[in-house]
């Protein structure tokens, strides 16, 4: 059945039709065949009985009398029936009396086969019937009479009716094969159609390519569903393609905004960079100038003016270059290399120690903090976190700074710690907003944007700071580098 | 020290000319300092224009102190065709510029710069610079043999 179910719909309907068609011709065909052989052998059987009712009549007088002679004469009167091929006249005492033969080679075997059967009957064998009869006389059996006939005719009738019902069956199925070659495309074209759609649209992903056919019934139905089903899939499909080519289009046109913009704000820092400095070289100069040429003819208050320009002009330089390293820490492309967060702690508390000998401060720095990251970044963050320690534990007797890192919910979070002047919780989020400060210029010095850019760089390494602290007990601003911090872990599997 | 040769500043400020020119003194560096005052003038200085040689005989030439940014033709311009010609090849030339970017720091380098000075805004430090640059350019270093 496996392969008739893989067969195509056209050979399924033609197969379909050639069964049932021939099944059914093949019953009729059996039926009519057995009833005709039924009738056929009741036809000899009936003719052999009248037969042997004539031989048994003119038998009588010559068992009677003892005359085989005549009862031989009687029996050969059967040759004119060619389908017997054998007669017996038997007396009472199942002697054989007289004998007919048609064909005397055989002999009398034919007969003797057959007796021992009294009375009326017959014996339908496959290629002979033997029939018997009773011969009476007044009541009393005074004899038997045997015929034997060959069924060749009746065979011969069948082979023919046989051979014509067979012809007849072979017409009939291949007018049903032809009937059925033509009426199945009716069926199985549309089917076949819709199959080679299907096929295409799988295939070529073409959709705009649509199922022909009828458009009446169930197939009908079938393909004008499918045909719609493939207008919704082409309709989606050419939304989802202008869809997405709007959504490039908005992204290239964002990318080249977004690339002007950065042209243009790098024209700006280097305006900024090159122009700004510019006017403020030429202040600062011409007011020292001025205070070395003219320093006689300048009262006190005068001197304090230009010692007031100059320091302002030396101010505006830092902002400046503050200004131009916040932008170049936002434009700067972040290399990954292993870096020593502790090692540079190190190197940074060294440098401060250098330029500030005569301070005391306790530093105590976690070793182990290697961490993947841009090195030169990640060094002017450190240098701006210990630097603001440094200088905000100034005022301290007993300073303290710390570099550390814990481990907390599958995060590394670093810290820089210091029990400098602090600051109040309430003013943290204005920590790290650039040229924000939350001290005087007289008490601590700087131009805020030290944590501006901590921030930025943090950011730039997926990261986030922030920082706990009260007035006059110190800060922590703690950060975090890369999402869950597992380059640290890494590191510290690699180092140990 | 050689009080002949000549110091070229290539600059289009006059406030920067003028406090180039008093760190100088100040250090006192008494050589003869041209100034160009845009890129063309300077070219037109050292290397002349329409077959006419130089006004500044190349012999006496120590250093060119060349800022980036001026009109005309450009630092680096004028930085790249000194560098294309035999006769200033290996003339000592020394950027001095308020820019700190690194692409300008990238394309003097590339282009030859012997040096690349940022001019500070503290004229102190300035004069600081100035004084370094005389001490090394005029004294310290060995000037290139002049070119056939």
């Amino acid at each position: 059945m496996a392969s008739f179910s893989d067969a195509s719909v056209k050979v399924k309907l033609i197969l379909v039709s050639i069964l049932s068609k021939g099944v059914a011709l093949l019953v009729a065909g059996i039926v009519i065949t057995s009833l005709d052989l039924m009738s056929l052998r009741e036809k000899l059987v009936r003719r052999m009985s009248i037969q042997a009712d004539i031989v048994s009549a003119n038998g009588l007088s010559a068992l009677l009398f003892s005359d085989p002679k005549s009862a031989e004469t009687t029996l050969a009167a059967l040759k004119a029936d060619p389908r017997i091929r054998a007669a017996g006249l038997y007396a009472a005492d199942r002697r054989l009396f007289a004998t007919y033969v048609r064909d005397p080679s055989e002999g009398t075997r034919l007969l003797e086969d057959s007796l021992g059967d009294t009375g009326e009957g017959h014996r339908l064998g496959d290629h002979r019937l033997v029939l018997w009869r009773s011969v009476l006389f007044d009541g009393k059996t005074i004899g038997c009479v045997v015929i034997v006939s060959d069924l060749s005719e009746i065979t011969a009738t069948m082979t023919r009716d046989v051979v014509i019902f067979a012809s007849v069956l072979l017409g009939a199925l291949l007018i049903a094969v032809t009937i059925s070659w033509r009426l199945q495309r009716t069926i199985s074209q549309p089917i076949l159609d819709l199959a080679g759609v299907a096929r295409r649209v799988s295939q070529e992903k073409d959709y705009s390519v649509r199922a022909t056919g009828e458009s009446r019934g169930e197939i009908g139905s079938l393909v004008t569903a499918f045909n719609e089903m493939l207008e919704e899939i082409r309709q989606q499909e050419t939304e989802l393609r202008a869809a997405r080519d709007k959504l490039e289009q908005r992204v290239a046109e964002r990318t080249t905004q977004l690339q002007a913009a950065n042209r243009e704000l790098e024209a700006f820092s280097y305006s900024v960079s090159h122009d700004l400095r510019a006017p403020l070289r030429s202040i600062e100069g011409f007011s020292r100038a001025l205070a070395e040429d003219c320093a006689e003819g300048l009262s006190e208050s005068g001197k304090d003016s230009l010692k007031r320009i100059i320091g302002s002009t030396v101010r505006m330089g830092q902002l400046i270059d503050g200004l131009l390293n916040l932008s170049r820490v936002t434009r700067a492309e972040v290399r990954g290399r292993s870096v020593d967060l502790s090692a540079l702690a190190g190197e940074i508390v060294a440098e401060l120690r250098n330029g500030e000998e005569g301070r005391q401060v306790e530093c105590v720095i976690a070793r182990g903090a290697v961490v993947q990251g841009d090195p030169a970044l990640l060094r002017a963050a450190l240098q701006n976190l210990i630097g603001n320690a440094w200088k905000f534990t100034r005022k301290r007797a007993s300073a303290r700074i710390e570099f550390g890192y814990a481990e907390e919910s599958d995060e590394r979070t670093y810290f820089v710690r210091d029990n400098g002047a602090g600051f109040e919780m309430s003013y943290s989020d204005k920590l790290f907003g650039a040229f924000q400060r939350l001290h005087g210029q007289e008490e601590f010095p700087g131009i805020g944007i030290g944590l501006a850019t901590v921030q930025r760089i943090v950011t730039r390494h997926d990261g986030r700071v922030w920082a706990i602290g009260a007035p006059g007990e110190g800060a922590t601003v703690y950060f975090t580098l890369g999402k869950g911090g597992a380059n640290g872990r890494q590191e510290d599997r690699a180092a140990g | 020290m050689d009080d002949k040769r000549i110091v070229l500043l290539v600059e289009d400020n006059p406030d920067d000319e003028a406090l180039t020119l008093r760190a100088l003194k100040k250090n006192n560096i008494l050589n003869e300092v041209v100034v160009a005052r845009d890129g063309a003038e300077a070219l037109d200085h050292l290397l002349g224009s329409n077959g006419k040689p130089g006004r500044i005989p190349l012999e006496h030439l120590a250093v060119v102190l060349l800022d980036l940014k001026l009109p005309k033709v450009n630092g680096l311009e004028v930085l790249r065709r000194l560098r294309a010609d035999p006769r200033t090849r290996r003339l000592p030339i020394v950027i001095l510029t308020s820019s700190k970017e690194e692409k300008d720091l990238v394309g003097a380098y590339d282009s030859g710069a012997n040096s690349y000075v940022q001019k500070p805004v503290e004229f102190s430090a300035f004069v600081e610079a100035a004084r370094h640059l005389g001490l090394y350019w005029l004294v310290t270093n060995a000037p290139p043999p002049m070119a056939g």
